[in-house]
């Protein structure tokens, strides 16, 4: 990476064209994320060598093969496409700073409103990562590609989640780069170039939290899973953990640069919260009611996921854990006093955010295989290489969110400008 | 974390600055650790040969294309394992369609079945693996959960019966459905097969299926050579790649050849009934007309080619 050269003084009367001003925008950003203070080098220098040590684990796991995870064939499915569920709906939890925006021309949120779709970026690429490193031919990656492979669409519901994972990043590609380019050229964005953008990104954020819920939901053989509450559920939990991320950074952005975080913004994200984790509370409770009041065979998952079964308990500690988060993270934010005080909400926000992570991976992927589907009993726990190869796609995922913004902030202030 | 003091201009006055250099140098290291960090991906290089890596999907294949891929397997097989193996590319027969059937009141779960499949489909030693799996059920009761499938004494044991339960070749198999490449289909006689060269190794085929009847090669299977089964097919009982998916074939490579599957020759109860569904004298046949048969997991829709009855 070099340092862009100083861009020649531009004659006023003659605008350049953008083959000349692109190039050196996207420099600038460069530039600008590799800029920073030394507490900015050893945050990214620590992210880097966490993913690190992720990469090696994975391709370790490529060379000697998936044996190195906890996963069998009763259990197929562990940590890697537990965090690919959850963030998804973090990428998806982004679009709440949107709609607030655009929608509702809430002032405040216009200023913060790209934190949302930056997230939206890092997620996604995690995701995508995540996928990978599940395949256990990853080296076949082509066999996918429209044209080149054999793409069972619209069949397979994993190929309709391809297409909208990638969408949601192209979409936020889009509308990031949009607004930070014309920034640079000092220019007002024109909203035809980006505001029917932004209104599918809306539609599309729902559309990849619903195509995933489908993948699980739409298999008859899970009974766990084949539930048509599953892809609201994922809605309104990953209703909570985005805005409960994202105001977080805001926390974080106001307390250590000086970036101005309008309070407003925050309190609307509480306001989000605070009725989307009652929401997600109330249809897991249906969800549980519907299962244990019927009993049946077909509720041994549930049974093993609350309270063991024949003796096997791995997922009971997860799941009260999560369930304790999600209501103590609850009562917190209907709490007026309790979100007056930065501290306590960015407690409740790591609160739902964890109690969200668990109930839908450990809670909700891995039980969806326990019992098999012939009724055996194989319990999971993840592996070194699996924690090794996730802890990484978390830094890496972390570390482009964090260059993204630091490149972004300045360029949306005005203080980046084109010559 | 944002900059304080940003870049101005006049920073970039000289054409080297000091952290110009630092970020260079940075980023060389960064790259460096980058390229040590995935280094292991380069044994895996030298396992998969180029001609693998550019193939086909099993269809898209022609005539020649897939006596040259068969060729080179043969190759591989005899450089891997020192073992000379004959693979081919067994065709559907017009006309067939087959099925299968279990008397579950002769069947003693002796598991002699779980062997033969073992051996006759060249499954890693390592894991014991095989495409069957015995319950043994408590009479008076269709339902798994009371089932075993670990039990370890002498059978019959008192008070149980055995269910043995591998592919069902089902005619709307959700495994089929779920694949996003088209590793895995159904073929013209009913057998459900996948293309081990193709598969991406997801995984979503076996979350599907409601019947525990797909194996994932969690590692290179580990077959010695003088215990490998050399006469192979290029869809059914060929040494698995590491990473990919397999499972019950019915034997293709031996029926679509008159014979019979390995697990029905090695039963010693003649609880198994296997045949054509489409030809009206066949054994399986006579059963349809003649038992009560039922099929596994009937309200899921997947419609079994395979049929459990009592005497």
């Amino acid at each position: 990476m070099t340092e862009a050269s100083p861009p020649a003084p531009l004659p006023d009367d003659r605008p350049s064209s953008h083959f000349v001003t692109y190039p050196r925008f996207l420099l600038r950003l460069v530039r600008l994320a590799t800029d920073g203070s030394p507490a900015y080098y050893v945050w990214m220098t620590v992210l880097t060598a966490i993913s690190l040590v992720g990469a090696n684990a994975w391709a370790t796991q490529v060379a000697d093969g998936m044996i190195l995870t906890s996963m069998t064939d009763h259990v197929s499915w562990g940590l890697y496409i537990a965090n690919f569920t959850f963030i998804v709906g973090l990428a998806a939890g982004g679009v709440m700073m949107v709609i607030p925006a655009y929608l509702y021309r809430n002032r405040a949120m216009h200023d913060v409103v790209i934190l949302g779709e930056l997230l939206a970026i890092a997620a996604i690429v995690m995701c995508l990562l995540f996928v990978t490193v599940d395949l256990g031919r990853p080296d076949r990656f082509w066999h996918m590609m429209p044209g080149l492979g054999r793409f069972n669409w619209p069949i397979s519901m994993l190929t309709w989640d391809v297409i909208v994972l990638n969408g949601y990043l192209l979409i936020n590609l889009h509308i990031c780069g949009y607004l930070l380019y014309t920034r640079f050229l000092g220019r007002k964005p024109e909203l035809r170039f980006y505001r029917p953008i932004v209104f599918l990104s809306v539609f599309w954020a729902v559309s990849i939290h619903t195509v995933t819920a489908f993948l699980y939901s739409g298999l008859g053989g899970r009974p766990l899973w084949n539930s048509a509450l599953l892809a609201p559920r994922f809605l309104a939990s990953a209703f909570v953990a985005g805005p409960a991320f994202i105001i977080v950074t805001m926390y974080v952005l106001r307390r250590l640069t000086d970036v101005r975080i309008d309070i407003k913004a925050v309190n609307t994200l509480v306001q989000i919260v605070r009725v989307t984790i009652l929401i997600n509370l109330l249809m897991v409770v249906s969800e549980l009611f519907t299962e244990f009041y019927a009993g049946g065979s077909h509720i041994s998952s549930a049974r093993y996921l609350f309270f063991g079964l024949h003796g096997h308990d791995g997922l009971v500690p997860w799941i009260w854990t999560a369930i304790g988060l999600n209501v103590v993270a609850a009562v917190m934010f209907l709490h007026p006093r309790v979100m007056q005080h930065p501290g306590l909400v960015s407690a409740a926000c790591v609160f739902a955010f964890v109690g969200v992570w668990i109930e839908k991976g450990m809670g909700l992927i891995v039980p969806g295989f326990i019992p098999s589907t012939l009724h055996e009993i194989v319990e999971y726990s993840p592996s070194l290489t699996e924690w090794k190869v996730t802890a990484g796609i978390w830094a890496f995922g972390l570390l482009i969110f964090t260059a993204m913004i630091q490149a972004a902030v300045p360029i949306l202030r005005g203080q980046e400008r084109a010559a | 974390m944002s900059d304080k003091n940003p870049s101005s201009p006049a920073a970039g006055d000289r054409p080297v600055s000091r952290r110009t250099l630092a970020k260079g140098i940075g980023t060389t290291l960064g790259l460096g650790a980058f390229a040590a960090a995935v280094s292991p991906l380069m044994r895996r290089t030298s396992e998969v040969s180029a001609a693998e890596f550019m193939q086909q999907h099993y269809k898209d294949l022609s005539e020649d294309e897939r006596a040259e891929v068969i060729r080179r397997l043969e190759a591989e097989a005899l450089e891997q394992s020192g073992r000379e193996v004959t693979i081919r590319d067994q065709a559907p027969i017009p006309g067939t369609k087959f099925g299968y059937a279990i008397n579950l009141s002769l069947c003693n779960g002796n598991g002699k079945c779980v062997e033969a499949c073992h051996r006759e489909n060249n499954h890693d030693r390592d894991t014991n693996q095989s495409y069957i799996r015995v319950l043994e059920m408590q009479r008076g009761s269709m339902d798994m959960e009371k089932g075993n499938t670990t039990y370890d004494h002498t059978v019959p044991a008192e008070d149980k019966f055995y269910l043995p339960v591998q592919c069902q070749q089902c005619d709307n198999p959700p495994c089929v459905d779920v694949c996003p490449v088209e590793a895995t289909w159904k073929e013209q006689d009913g057998i459900v097969v996948v293309d081990y060269n193709w598969c991406i190794g997801c995984r979503y085929c076996e979350a599907a299926c409601p019947y525990h009847a797909r194996r994932f090669n969690w590692k290179a299977p580990n077959v010695p050579a003088e215990e490998i089964n050399p006469d192979q097919g290029y869809l059914s009982n060929r040494v698995r790649p590491q990473g990919v998916m397999e499972k019950c074939h019915f034997c293709l490579h031996r029926t679509r050849e008159g014979k019979l599957p390995a697990c029905l020759e090695a039963c010693p109860t003649g609880a198994r009934i296997f045949g054509n569904l489409l030809d009206p004298d066949s054994d399986i046949r006579w059963v349809l007309a003649n038992k009560q048969v039922l099929v596994l997991k009937e309200e899921l829709g997947t419609v079994p080619s395979f049929f459990y009855f009592f005497d």
